[in-house]
């Protein structure tokens, strides 16, 4: 039957053998793999380098690196997480390889341009990449590239914001594709409320990533342009103003946090009414939330800027602006909790990791108004607590998200199963030891510990060397991850079309999907998330 | 899914990468607005060494340009393509004249000793620096978005001459035109917010 033949034994476009089957495709689904292989080399990287400044932390004074060196690897752990992991993460993998599927097509509205997408992505990991090893090394600014210490300091500044600005690029092209796709290839009897939420997630995101993107990308140009020309733009010796570049920088980068967060918020959507086999609580609630939290997100990036310098008035309606993004969030946090009263619950790995993404997740968005407050934001300001909050968010939300969506997807996209006890006990280990990482610092914020130093005061070593300690089981923890789900492939156990009792469309096709998805013309629900024929087929 | 080519979607996304190309240069807008507030006195002396005369003319070559790409639009699509080839061609020349005369203007103020890090302007008022920093920033980045156009159309061109894009299938010229009428638009804010600013 060569209908049904996976999509790794068709090339798409036909008639390409090897390796340029996968370098020339126009497959979303292998781009998507293509996507999971480059992400995942980073992610385990940056994963290094946290835990090496972690180490260096854990006692007071030079531990295992010099200064600079600290300074050059915090700066690399943010911009490898932030550009090369969190914000391309979910959607260029999962989305690459969900999203058509979920709208009942066989691909992205441009294939090509998609292919494009991801050569630009692997250019800018190389730019970046080749900034860490000619001139001056990797700059040691953090990922912020705050004006003027991006442009007056002789590291390779210029090559990294580069990087950024390419991958920037790689980004929107992905939401306009997305968009596109949504508006133009779904599947014409599948209605907007059809739409099953990780995919409304997606175009959620991809206007962010549309709207805001450039706004960075002018910003990471003019700081190159600064850096060559001199014109001081950003200087106020020569009449310029740097709090400016603050602003141009936030109005992108803190959008970009909702760029990271909305499609994990959307595969938990996804993960927890199957395994509840209950239809999701509050289906219209979690889009149109979706929806305001893109809106009321990029309306608030001056939260980050209350001691730069800005008056009472901004601060007063930043900080508003900022509690508004919180009831969209709580609207679906509700809505997750909502979904698992009385339902009937299966406790499986991708459960687990959403329910940790809850809880983690909920820690980091309350600690989130903390710092959106502006009494208290200016007293932890700059604070490890503020590491702590992001952390949760980015980590404890978006990366746990990641976990829950590679194994919730793991046996579609690869046709095998992996060790769900190994998978629930590795899921315990990250999050135990995510606590013991991440709670010390909320602490050692509040007690007063700047971020982004090399050494502290003695009071602050305990609760370094405890988040050291917990640096270390979360590690094990994620690596035992990965051993597990690496281990599938020696054991080779076949997965089922629907190992999970999923009901969105991408269950309904074969493990691994066909090159065109779908085989036959596939049967739109009335209802995405509609459990009665799983349950009654359950109970046969 | 079917053969036929998805027209409406090819201009959604093409739709979509133009707000992009706006919002980049609204960054752009958005540094200008809060300097003209700062110093409007500074903007308003240095409008006025600019010269306002290549800058009408610019306005008028590009503004012709456009009407000669959505001319040719319309000659493919009523099949005359020896109309569309001509008209083509005669807005890329217009993109020479644009950027010959931007030459001359930049090449002008250079001689004077106003580019940027000058001495001439890094010793004068801060609110000039910060004026003729933005000009050459933005006029800049809009000659290089008036090269890439004229590239786009050269390809639409060249398309044109091999067959390739025809009365059936156009849509490459279409969103090539596209994109020299939203050169052509960025255009008619940087003209008024440089060379006649009050």
């Amino acid at each position: 039957m060569t209908a049904s033949q996976s999509f790794y034994h068709t090339p798409a476009p036909p008639g390409l053998t090897g390796v340029k089957a996968w370098l020339l495709t126009h497959d979303h689904k292998r781009l998507g793999l293509m996507y999971l292989m480059a992400i995942l080399f980073w992610f385990i990287l940056a994963i290094f380098l946290g835990l090496l400044l972690r180490t260096e932390l854990m006692s007071q004074g030079r531990t295992i690196m010099g200064p600079e060196m600290y300074n050059a690897m915090f700066t690399l752990h943010g911009v490898v997480m932030v550009f090369l992991f969190m914000i391309p993460g979910i959607p260029a993998i999962f989305g690459n390889f969900f999203l058509p599927i979920q709208l009942g097509t066989d691909d992205v509205f441009f294939p090509r341009l998609n292919l494009f997408s991801w050569y630009l992505f692997m250019l800018g990991g190389l730019v970046a990449v080749i900034s860490l090893f000619v001139g001056e090394g990797f700059p040691d600014t953090g990922w912020t590239f705050y004006v003027p210490f991006s442009i007056e300091n002789t590291a390779n500044v210029g090559l990294t914001v580069t990087a950024a600005f390419i991958l920037g690029m790689s980004s929107m092209l992905t939401g306009l594709n997305f968009v596109t796709t949504f508006h133009r290839m779904r599947d014409k009897r599948m209605g907007l409320m059809q739409i099953p939420l990780f995919t409304w997630s997606l175009y959620a995101t991809a206007w962010v990533q549309i709207l805001a993107t450039p706004v960075i990308s002018i910003t990471l140009v003019l700081v190159v342009v600064e850096r060559f020309l001199h014109i001081g733009l950003f200087d106020p010796d020569k009449g310029g103003d740097p709090l400016l570049y603050q602003h141009m920088f936030w109005m992108y980068s803190h959008p970009a946090v909702y760029i990271m967060i909305l499609p994990g918020m959307g595969v938990i959507s996804e993960i927890i009414p199957v395994f509840s086999r209950k239809s999701i609580f509050g289906y219209k609630a979690i889009v149109w939330s979706s929806m305001a939290i893109a809106i009321a997100g990029s309306l608030v990036w001056a939260h980050h800027m209350y001691t730069s310098g800005m008056s009472d008035v901004s601060v007063f309606v930043f900080s508003l602006l900022t509690f508004l993004v919180a009831i969209p969030s709580a609207v679906k946090v509700f809505s997750w909790v909502a979904t698992m009263y009385k339902g009937s619950i299966e406790l499986t790995p991708p459960l687990l990791f959403s329910l940790l993404f809850i809880y983690l997740f909920s820690v980091g968005g309350l600690t989130g108004l903390v710092l959106g407050a502006a009494g208290t934001g200016i007293h932890v300001h700059d604070t490890h607590f503020v590491v702590a909050h992001f952390h949760f968010v980015m980590f404890g939300g978006t990366g746990f998200a990641f976990f829950a969506a590679l194994h919730y997807w793991w046996p579609k996209m690869f046709g095998i199963m992996y060790n769900l006890r190994t998978a629930n006990i590795a899921a315990v280990l990250t999050a135990v030891g995510f606590v013991f990482h991440y709670i010390p610092m909320l602490i050692l914020g509040l007690q007063g510990m700047p971020r982004r130093y090399y050494d502290y005061l003695p009071q602050f070593e305990t609760g370094n060397f405890l988040a050291g300690f917990g640096a270390y089981v979360m590690v094990f923890g994620i690596v035992l991850m990965f051993v597990n789900l690496a281990m599938s492939f020696k054991k080779r156990v076949p997965a089922p079309a629907d190992p999970w009792g999923g009901t969105t469309l991408e269950w309904k096709v074969p493990s691994p999907p066909p090159v065109h998805n779908f085989p036959d013309k596939p049967e739109i629900m009335d209802f995405p998330y509609d459990f009665s024929d799983v349950v009654k087929n359950k109970r046969n | 899914m079917s053969a036929r080519i998805d027209e409406t979607g090819i201009k959604i996304g093409m739709w979509l990468f133009l707000y992009s190309e706006i919002i980049l240069f609204g960054g752009l807008f958005v540094l200008y607005a809060v300097y003209f507030h700062e110093y409007p006195e500074h903007f308003a002396v240095g409008g006025k060494e600019l010269d306002r005369i290549i800058g009408a003319i610019n306005t008028v070559v590009l503004l012709v340009s456009s009407f000669t790409v959505a001319a040719s639009i319309t000659a493919i699509q009523r099949d005359a393509r020896k109309h569309t080839i001509g008209l083509l061609l005669f807005s890329i020349f217009c993109g020479f004249i644009f950027l010959i005369n931007k030459y001359f203007e930049w090449g002008a103020k250079i001689h004077h000793d106003i580019f940027p890090n000058s001495e001439t302007l890094v010793n004068g008022e801060p609110g000039l620096n910060i004026f003729f920093g933005l000009y050459y920033v933005i006029t800049g980045l809009h000659g290089l978005h008036v090269i890439i156009g004229m590239i786009l159309l050269s390809v639409s061109l060249a398309l044109v001459l091999m067959g390739k894009v025809n009365k059936s299938r156009f849509a490459m010229l279409d969103n090539s035109g596209l994109y020299w009428h939203l050169v052509d638009l960025i255009w008619i804010f940087v003209f008024p917010l440089f060379y006649l600013v009050l």
